[in-house]
């Protein structure tokens, strides 16, 4: 290292600073390997199994992106192909009793992944935006409907099932338990974590970086931005794949919903609320969509429209996504200037929680109106009853948005001048970031 | 070394049935400062995209040290060791300073696609970066995102990543457009310093800094070469008076 490097490249970080971000994973490691010992229940250790799948999904979908600029439409193809390859294994395994237990099956998504990313996405990755947008949209209703045709691979509606226990025996487990494919799930989950953050500090990684944010200029250092996308296409496909091969063991079967557009879908609603700017963004995504999916899947019927609420609100106020939204925070706090805001957000929460209960007493009420008109027409919301036929629910209802809606937006522009208010004497400190 | 750096043979460039470029012939010594002046519209970017691959000639040759290189995608033409600035400020917004030179930097150094190297772990990488940095004066500005420097920054860093990937022959696309005296002045000393033993060719509109930079000059006008000469030459070429300089001077 030359003198001059050594003044003005960024300095490698001490070692203090090497051992926390180690630490970091090792801290991640051992919280996965205790949550079975703090939640114990068979729903928990599901949800947390699904939460591992789709944060290892998710974080593929990131590699396209947020990484690389590209917009898919269809990244459920490679998690769906991953999953029916799996059980297909699954099942040739354990009919011709070969010497593979089923902790490796995840690599034969992974490779499944690869493999149909790498055959397909040459000619998407030609383009970037809308062009690869379409494409991929355009590839995934192919594969989704073949899914119905060719039956004897995809099974048609019913899917494909296997029987995961039926496989050689690693340390006498016999993956039958869901305890056992928690730990199957986590430790795939760190791994592939681990590698697709690897992959960000590589060339490959900051090239993709670069096409995200002009593919025209990385031409003109030398490199061929469709080789970059398509590379980048090639790794997402292929942590796809293993995420599918999760789900399959996971539900012991593969069916057309693995590769249909409510799975793609799904995956962009996750990346994009946990926020697509830092990595660990799909990760609080994937936590929070699954979480919040099966909860409030349990209490009422319309979630999706709660759902696209919120994706709608996040794409226009927090495009940053969740993530986003907190590290805004971070320059504030850091700076001691957070308690400025404080109160503001304290004087806006009342009117934006009236707004949000109107609106959610609303969609309810007319929900049970026009679904079930001849039921009893008492709804318990917030803990109390609810006559839908009555108007005073109408009108209270109606109340709480423009009521709410009104003083809300008051309270925000004031939030707003807090805001920046408490940001520039942050950043007078000296903190930016 | 006998062969010019760049030579264009009759090339021809039309879009739809507007002809840009006509009969363009253009050859650039080894070594030398070469400017490229003329009214607007008259294609000396278009010129630039020809040389670049940024776009193909309808017909007609371009030769990189004497091999054709028309034809060939920007990336492979870059890799022969020929590089660009843009007129418009073209950087990676969203990265640091310091990525966006390493970006320009990771090519020629062998690095290419790899997956499987920790780019922080790259020793040649971060020496070359780093000489860059300090060669444009922006290593105070290390960590910030490109697209949040100044218009005259982002300039500085837009002719680092032009140079750092240690290419020979540098096109440089009006680099001092928009900018104040003074910063014009510093840019001139930045470019001649980072130019130096290398073939450059300057499209540029501020005649000061093409006469006190450029051995030779060519005149552009409607597509077509007009004149080549030193700048002594140009000055008192009556066909650029006609054509260019006579506007400025009336």
């Amino acid at each position: 290292m030359t003198e001059l490097t050594s003044r003005v490249a960024p300095p490698y970080p001490p070692l203090s600073e090497r051992l926390k971000f180690y630490g970091i994973w090792v801290a991640a490691a051992l919280v996965l390997l205790a949550l079975p010992k703090v939640f114990s229940s068979g729903g928990a250790l599901t949800t947390f199994s699904l939460i591992g799948i789709s944060i290892i999904f998710s974080l593929s979908y990131n590699i396209l992106l947020g990484q690389t600029g590209l917009l898919s439409f269809g990244h459920a193809v490679y998690y769906g192909l991953g999953g029916f390859l799996a059980i297909h294994a699954i099942n040739i395994i354990g009919a011709n009793k070969l010497p593979i237990p089923l902790p490796v099956v995840p690599l034969i998504g992974g490779l499944t992944g690869l493999f149909f990313a790498a055959l397909l996405g040459w000619v998407s990755t030609k383009r970037s935006g809308t062009a690869f947008a379409m494409i991929s949209l355009g590839v995934a209703e192919l594969v989704a409907s073949s899914a119905l045709i060719l039956r004897t691979f995809f099974g048609g509606e019913a899917g494909i099932s296997a029987n995961r226990t039926k496989l050689m025996r690693l340390f006498d487990w016999s993956f039958g338990p869901q305890i056992q494919i928690y730990y199957l799930i986590a430790a795939w989950t760190l791994l592939a974590v681990i590698a697709m953050y690897a992959l960000t500090r590589t060339p490959l990684g900051r090239m993709c970086n670069a096409v995200r944010d002009n593919p025209e200029r990385v031409q003109f250092v030398g490199y061929d931005p469709h080789v970059v996308r398509y590379l980048a296409f090639c790794f997402a496909g292929f942590f796809a794949g293993i995420a599918g091969a999760l789900a399959a063991i996971n539900f012991e079967i593969a069916n057309a919903a693995y590769l249909g557009a409510v799975q793609s879908g799904t995956v962009l609603f996750s990346t994009y609320i946990g926020g697509v700017g830092y990595f660990i963004g799909p990760i609080v995504g994937a936590i929070f969509v699954t979480v919040l999916s099966l909860s409030l899947s349990d209490l009422t019927s319309v979630w999706q429209l709660y759902f696209g609420l919120f994706f709608i609100a996040v794409v226009t106020f927090a495009p940053g996504g969740i993530t986003g939204l907190l590290m805004m925070h971070w320059p504030l706090i850091k700076g001691g200037t957070f308690g400025r805001v404080l109160p503001s957000y304290l004087m806006g929460l009342i009117p934006t929680l009236a707004m949000l209960a109107g609106l959610v007493l609303a969609i309810e009420t007319v929900v049970h109106y026009t679904v079930n008109p001849g039921d009893d027409p008492n709804i318990k919301a917030f803990g109390m009853s609810f006559n839908v036929s009555s108007p005073t629910t109408w009108i209270v209802a109606f109340l709480l948005i423009v009521v709410g809606f009104v003083a809300a937006r008051k309270t925000w522009s004031r939030l707003a001048l807090a805001w920046d208010d408490a940001l520039k004497a942050a950043r007078e400190k000296g903190y930016h970031t | 070394m006998t062969l010019p750096a760049i030579e264009l043979n009759n090339v021809q460039k039309s879009f739809g049935n507007i002809s840009v470029i006509r009969d363009l012939n253009l050859s650039i010594a080894h070594g030398e400062r070469h400017a490229l002046i003329g009214p607007n519209g008259a294609g000396k970017s278009t010129t630039f995209n020809l040389i670049t691959g940024y776009i193909t000639p309808t017909s007609g040759t371009v030769k990189l040290r004497g091999e054709l290189i028309s034809g060939l995608p920007p990336y492979r033409i870059n890799r022969r060791g020929l590089s660009r600035s843009f007129q418009v400020t073209n950087v990676f917004p969203n990265m640091s300073v310091w990525e966006n030179l390493r970006c320009a930097v990771l090519w020629t150094d062998g690095h290419h696609y790899s997956f499987w190297k920790n780019i922080d772990n790259l020793p040649e990488v971060r020496d070359r970066t780093a000489e860059i940095l300090s060669d444009i004066g922006l290593a105070t500005r290390r960590d910030v995102p490109a697209g949040l420097l100044t218009y005259a920054e982002q300039r500085a860093l837009e002719i680092g990543i032009t140079v750092a990937g240690g290419a020979d022959v540098i096109l440089l696309d009006e680099p001092t457009a928009g900018m104040s005296h003074a910063e014009t002045e510093r840019a001139v000393t930045l470019i001649r310093r980072l130019t130096e033993g290398r073939t450059l060719v300057i499209v540029e509109h501020d005649m000061s800094v093409v006469f006190g930079l450029a051995d030779r000059i060519s005149v552009l006008v409607y597509g077509h070469v007009i004149a080549t000469g030193t700048p002594d030459q140009i000055r008192s070429d009556p066909k650029v008076k006609e054509a260019y300089l006579g506007e400025e001077a009336a």
